[in-house]
């Protein structure tokens, strides 16, 4: 998509660093890639569709990118890697996913009506939440400010032609100088989409319905404590690329927040938040009209957690000291019924009953040299443990691992240093990166997993070490009135890269599978990302955006790594005046000439598509209404994407109209 | 606040009770002799009852058994007898045993008798088996016999068939009584028929294990290890993985000391099921 528009904004961009010489006003920069989602009337009017899914809004950014097995839930991968090195936090809060075949990241149990902003970090500087290789997003969701009495309601409407999704949304909002609370909800509906050339995609559809609601109060002028609560429930979710469906998917999550502003205090912010969030998760294949055995796949997952992060200015230093505990239940379930209803049903454990504990202190200083450059330390410890709580499971895996401990313990150590350099629009920064993750559950603790897309069961394996990342990253840019450009580049060098490889001793459950893979590790993998982004302003209400991106990844023995992006390119040209608005877009891939035969990857075709949007703002009398109209994918093309799992083809074109009506 | 107080000091009273009533039991270790087994038979004769016990019920296959004596004039159960027991099937044209082992007491100092009987076969309306049962009390010999229920196993629990070598030979199932989704330790016996009254264990032999799912594509499970003797005229233990619950069909191959297989055949792409094999469901 277009991965290129709107609000790429590296807060750097503001211009933050005032011209003042006072030291202790300097700020500091951040690197940190912040997509806005919404929520506030102005920027809606600048979103294309401002009514897309989360993931839609991710993946514009040149570090996201989606692995998608249908229409609903897409993958996040961040710098060319997927969920297991990745942390992906809402608010700060860990959650994870119930599904042993990633079919629910947590990006799926949120809403764009719940979100302000993602915070994207590259690599190491991710660290604040806990362990992570390739980077973290971190989901805001939308914070009412203390005010004067006021009430606000909105009301989002929406409908794509293509999957027929109709989009209804409202929300209700009440602040006051001591009390907020806010409220919203959202409903999506589609049936199944049609990919080019009028291909009917079968068990695409999905509905999903999502509340949510905050409320705040002030309990003094600089302290304050909020609760928040967010409900997300999808059902009969089409995976079109997997053998299997969603019947529900269904997450509560919840937060109870305290934050103290001192006054006249080296500490600037001190913010705790205790939460909990349950997943339930089931997949089912009774709509699918030929399975060779018939199973229904349960997952839950239950975390507890808490954060206590403190901000800290001290003369040029810029402190943050976050220590973060969470305690996490994963469980999931296989039961097959055979053909003979007189036998009993097949029963195992996927994942059993796996808990994880981690408690981690993160400590980050920013510390501003001068008006231009800056340095920025961080480092985190934190312990982990894993402890496998199903007897039955225990046992199960034992079968593969007969001398394996119920319990494992890790430490898992991190730090990164960046050096970043600003004067009259020309920037440059480095930066280094050390980090380590624990294994996932499914590759510590996976019981016959099967992959789809290389057909194999997978089996966790409880001995593996640590994956460790070394990294490196540098970007360069110029920035003059009326056009900027930046290239940025990251590498990493993981060591006890975890994968899958194939036992050919073992025998597949899964009928039809083409073997067993046992998780291990290859000594290395390195991986490489370059992107370039440019801005042309043709005139005060003309913009021309570009982005190029280039990834590769090798394993130690010079063999491509799975879902690494070909050549990606995207540019759009986008008007924005007074009331009026319109988007035009190009985005597409080269060739995918580095796939992994190894992984079952074939050579994905390049493929180009179009864009085309326009927006209109109505005002009657107090009232206003954003209309967005446009089409993707205008020229009908049949394509898929080197991330489309199983090369299931994307959609075709597709009409949407989004109304958002605010009083 | 006051009644609480109380209810948590009734739970600690009753808490210490409990435990001491557990050291009680250990001095008394006759109730655990007969833990898990429940009686299935009594029978009498002039001076004795003699009680069965199984874990469940008598069946065709491997059978532990547990024997009480009690004298009739004392009600006290006898500790001192030694006992050795014939289990005899009456056909219509013959009559012949099965193979068993010696009876010997479960601890020195308590009631328990025990053995295992392999029923190779199951009763029918006009062929049954009887138990006789003789011991000797201080030089006295008693003797004691009874018919014995035993009916057809669902699962496939005993194997009685001719091998290659003309033998006839026969393999039964005897452990684990509750199969789990783990490596399981699996105990067998092979034991061949000598003559209608002897049918001791054969020696050195191995037998070749491979559990299958035939409703799931017949898929095999992974690290199960063939049984083998750790020493003459023992019964045979291996290990067998079961990956999941359900039914199971536990496909065999007897092979002899010099690697001859005397029954059952290897699974393959053609051949998806064992002549000679044990099944269940759990």
């Amino acid at each position: 998509m277009k991965k290129f528009i709107l609000f790429f904004l590296l807060i750097s961009c503001f211009p933050v660093i005032s011209q003042e010489n006072k030291k202790d006003t300097l700020k500091p920069k951040d690197l940190k890639e912040v997509i806005i989602i919404g929520k506030k009337a102005q920027l809606f009017e600048k979103q294309a569709k401002p009514l897309s899914s989360i993931d839609e809004y991710l993946q514009k950014s040149a570090k996201v990118d989606m692995i998608k097995r249908g229409a609903y839930a897409w993958e996040p991968i961040i710098n060319s890697m997927p969920t297991e090195r990745t942390l992906v936090t809402i608010d700060g809060m860990r959650i994870f996913g119930a599904c042993t075949d990633k079919m629910d990241p947590i990006t799926s149990y949120v809403e764009v009506s719940n979100l302000s902003e993602a915070t994207l970090s590259s690599g190491q500087e991710g660290a604040c939440f806990g362990s992570t290789i390739g980077g973290s997003i971190d989901l805001k969701r939308n914070q009412s400010d203390f005010g004067n009495n006021k009430w606000d309601f909105n009301i989002n409407s929406g409908f794509e032609s293509n999957n027929k999704q109709k989009i209804i949304g409202a929300s209700i909002n009440y602040t006051d100088s001591l009390f907020y609370v806010s409220s919203d909800f959202m409903l999506r509906d589609a049936q199944n989409y049609v990919a080019g050339n009028n291909k009917e995609i079968q068990f695409s559809q999905f509905r999903k319905i999502n509340f949510s609601g905050t409320t705040g109060y002030k309990l003094a002028t600089n302290k304050l404590i909020e609760g928040s609560v967010i409900y997300d429930k999808a059902s009969n979710v089409g995976y079109p690329a997997l053998p299997m469906d969603v019947s529900i998917a269904e997450a509560l999550i919840t937060s109870l927040e305290y934050d103290y502003s001192p006054k006249k205090s080296i500490i600037t912010n001190w913010e705790t938040k205790l939460y909990f969030n349950t997943i339930m998760h089931r997949m089912d294949d009774t709509k699918r009209p030929l399975v060779p055995i018939h199973m229904d796949m349960p997952g839950w997952s239950k975390t507890f957690g808490y954060y206590s992060k403190i901000k800290m200015n001290f003369k040029s230093h810029h402190f943050l000291v976050n220590l973060n505990s969470f305690y996490t239940t994963a469980v999931a379930e296989m039961t097959m019924y055979p053909s003979n209803p007189n036998e009993k049903p097949m029963f195992m454990y996927t994942w059993p009953d796996v808990r994880t504990f981690y408690n981690g202190i993160f400590i980050e200083d920013n510390y501003v040299l001068n008006c231009h450059s800056g340095i920025k330390f961080s480092a985190a410890i934190g312990s982990h443990s894993n402890k496998v709580a199903s007897e039955f499971g225990l046992g199960s895996l034992q079968i593969f691992y007969p001398n394996m401990n119920a319990q494992k313990n890790r430490v898992l150590k991190s730090f990164s240093s960046n050096y970043n350099y600003n004067k009259n629009g020309f920037e440059y920064g480095i930066g280094i990166g050390y980090g380590e993750r624990a294994p996932s559950v499914s590759e510590g603790y996976g019981f016959y997993l099967f992959n789809s897309f290389d057909g194999f069961d997978h089996i966790g394996n409880p001995n593996l070490k640590n994956e460790k990342s070394l990294e490196g990253n540098a970007f360069l840019g110029l920035k003059k009135e009326k056009w900027n450009a930046k290239i940025s580049a990251s590498y990493f060098h993981i060591s006890n890269y975890i994968i899958g490889k194939p036992d050919t001793t073992l025998v597949p459950m899964t009928i039809g599978a083409n073997g067993v893979k046992i998780y291990s590790a290859f000594d290395y993998a390195t991986i490489y990302n370059v992107s370039l982004s440019t801005e042309y302003k043709l005139s005060n209400y003309l913009k021309w955006n570009s982005q190029l991106v280039v990834s590769r990844g090798k394993d130690c023995n010079a063999v491509n790594l799975p879902f690494i992006s070909p050549f990606n390119y995207a540019t759009s040209i986008t008007y924005f005046k007074n009331k009026i608005s319109s988007e035009f877009s190009v985005q597409g891939n080269g060739i995918q000439t580095n796939y992994s035969a190894l992984y079952r990857e074939d050579k994905t075709p390049d493929y180009v598509i179009l864009n085309l949007s326009f927006g209109y703002n109505f005002k009657i009398n107090k009232s206003k209404i954003i209309t967005k109209i446009g089409a993707e994918n205008l020229l009908d093309a049949y394509y898929s994407t080197y991330s489309d799992w199983n090369n299931l083809p994307r959609m075709g074109r597709n009409i949407f109209l989004n109304l958002n009506y605010s009083l | 606040m006051k009644n609480q107080l109380k209810n948590i000091f009734a739970v600690l009273v009753m808490a210490l009770a409990l435990t001491s009533c557990s050291k009680d039991e250990d001095v008394n270790p006759i109730i655990d002799e007969l833990a898990d087994v429940t009686k299935f038979k009594e029978f009498t004769n002039a001076t004795h009852t003699l009680e069965l016990y199984s874990h469940s019920s008598v069946e065709q296959g491997y059978n532990e058994i547990k024997i009480r004596i009690k004298d009739n004039a004392t009600n006290v159960y006898v500790k001192n007898a030694s006992v050795s027991w014939t289990p005899l099937m009456h056909m219509t044209m013959m009559t012949h045993s099965c193979p068993k082992s010696t009876v010997e007491k479960v601890s020195p100092d308590g009631t328990v008798y025990e053995g295992y009987i392999v029923f190779q076969m199951a009763q029918n309306s006009t062929e049954y088996w009887d138990l006789k049962i003789d011991y000797t009390i201080n030089g006295t010999t008693f003797t004691a016999t009874s018919i014995i229920d035993v009916p057809a196993s669902i699962d496939r629990k005993v194997n009685s068939f001719t091998g290659t070598d003309g033998v006839k030979y026969i393999v039964a199932y005897a452990e684990p009584h509750h199969p789990k989704v783990a490596l399981n330790e699996m105990v067998v016996g092979i034991f061949k028929m000598q003559d209608m009254m002897n049918f001791p264990i054969v020696d050195g032999y191995t037998l070749k294990i491979d559990p299958r799912m035939p409703s799931m594509g017949n898929h095999s499970s992974p690290n199960n290890i063939n049984a083998t003797q750790s020493a003459a005229g023992d019964l045979y233990k291996g290990i067998m993985s079961l990956t999941m619950t359900g039914y199971w069909k536990i496909n065999l191959q007897l092979s002899k000391p010099d690697g001859t297989i005397v029954k059952g055949e290897e699974i393959t792409g053609t051949v998806t099921e064992s002549s000679l094999y044990f099944d269940f469901e759990f």
